[in-house]
């Protein structure tokens, strides 16, 4: 006979302590981020890759010339986020946004403090808010917003 | 920390996964908590073949049918089938090391309880080993397995093996 008692309910929480060894290419591009700098790598052709990835993803050559890029760039593509989760970049509302870098030719992805969703357009310019101790994660830049 | 130490190359990325749960125990283990928490054992019998299950999850694994008959109360005194001796400590287990985590029949139960043994040395811990439970004082209770705060031998006669080698 089921009974009418409402099921007993307890937080149970699963956590990895995860870390990754970065590499060489990885290593410069957070260590740049220290120092608030935003790395890219740059191919053969001239061709540059922010965030850089350690192997041309055409030919699959090893690539290792790291080159800075500007803190600023263009939104190439978004989505904005109600209602953010506690570990999101920001606590109110903002956009994910793909951002291509001046002097870089693929996006990276972060967030950027708009304001509103009416304020977000595929094309506007964005610049990096970085937090004031940066410690070599990809959190140093706390945000993209417009300017 | 020093400043040439500052400035070493970044070489490691802490990347932590945590996925918050809410662990959901269901009607029937519901009752098997509360039961804890009132310092009772409640199993349930298969409708088929009469197994007591201990805990009860409301159905029978073996024939595939709901177990909803009256509980069965099962004493808190049993023998161990199998063990293993624990030597790394846990967050939860206040037992000196090292300790042994037991399986207990209970006397009138089909399957195992999973618990810990005290106020016993690994050397004499064995196969067959009347143990009851020792529960913390009344006033710690909670809806918990917990609740128990480890078995200890009797010092009766051991189970005979043929008695308990089926549910090993
Ligand atoms: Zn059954």
């Amino acid at each position: 006979m089921p009974d009418v008692t409402h099921s007993l309910t307890a937080a149970h929480q699963l956590a990895y302590t995860y870390k990754r060894s970065l590499g060489p290419v990885l290593g410069r591009f957070f260590t740049g981020l220290r120092d608030k700098q935003i790395h890219g790598v740059r191919r053969a052709d001239g061709k540059v890759f922010v965030p850089p990835r350690e192997y041309d993803p055409e030919t699959g050559d090893a690539m290792e010339e790291m080159v800075a890029v500007a803190d600023a760039g263009v939104v190439v593509s978004w989505a904005w986020v109600k209602e953010p989760r506690p570990s999101q970049p920001l606590a109110k509302p903002f956009a994910y946004a793909l951002i291509r870098l001046d002097d870089a030719d693929t996006p990276l992805l972060h967030a950027v403090d708009a304001g509103s969703e009416a304020a977000m357009s595929t094309g506007m310019r964005v610049k990096a808010r970085w937090i004031d101790e940066p410690a070599g994660a990809i959190t140093d830049i706390a945000c993209f917003e417009p300017g | 920390m020093s400043e040439s130490e500052e400035r070493k190359p970044v070489e490691v990325l802490r990347t932590p996964v945590v996925l918050d749960y809410t662990y959901s125990a269901g009607q029937s283990s519901s009752r098997h908590l509360r039961a804890f928490g009132k310092g009772k054992l409640l199993g349930q019998r298969c409708p088929v073949d009469g197994r007591v299950y201990f805990p009860s999850r409301g159905s029978c694994p073996q024939h595939g049918v709901p177990i909803e008959g009256e509980p069965v109360e099962l004493p808190d005194r049993g023998t161990i089938v199998t063990y293993s001796v624990n030597r790394v400590p846990s967050e939860n287990i206040d037992l000196e090391l090292p300790y042994a985590a037991i399986q207990v029949l209970l006397d009138g139960a089909d399957t195992i309880l999973f618990h810990v043994l005290g106020e016993s040395s690994i050397d004499d811990v064995h196969m067959g080993m009347r143990v009851e439970a020792v529960w913390k004082p009344e006033e710690e209770w909670d809806d918990s397995v917990a609740n128990i705060r480890y078995f200890r031998p009797t010092g009766e006669p051991d189970t005979p093996f043929d008695q308990y080698k089926e549910h090993i």
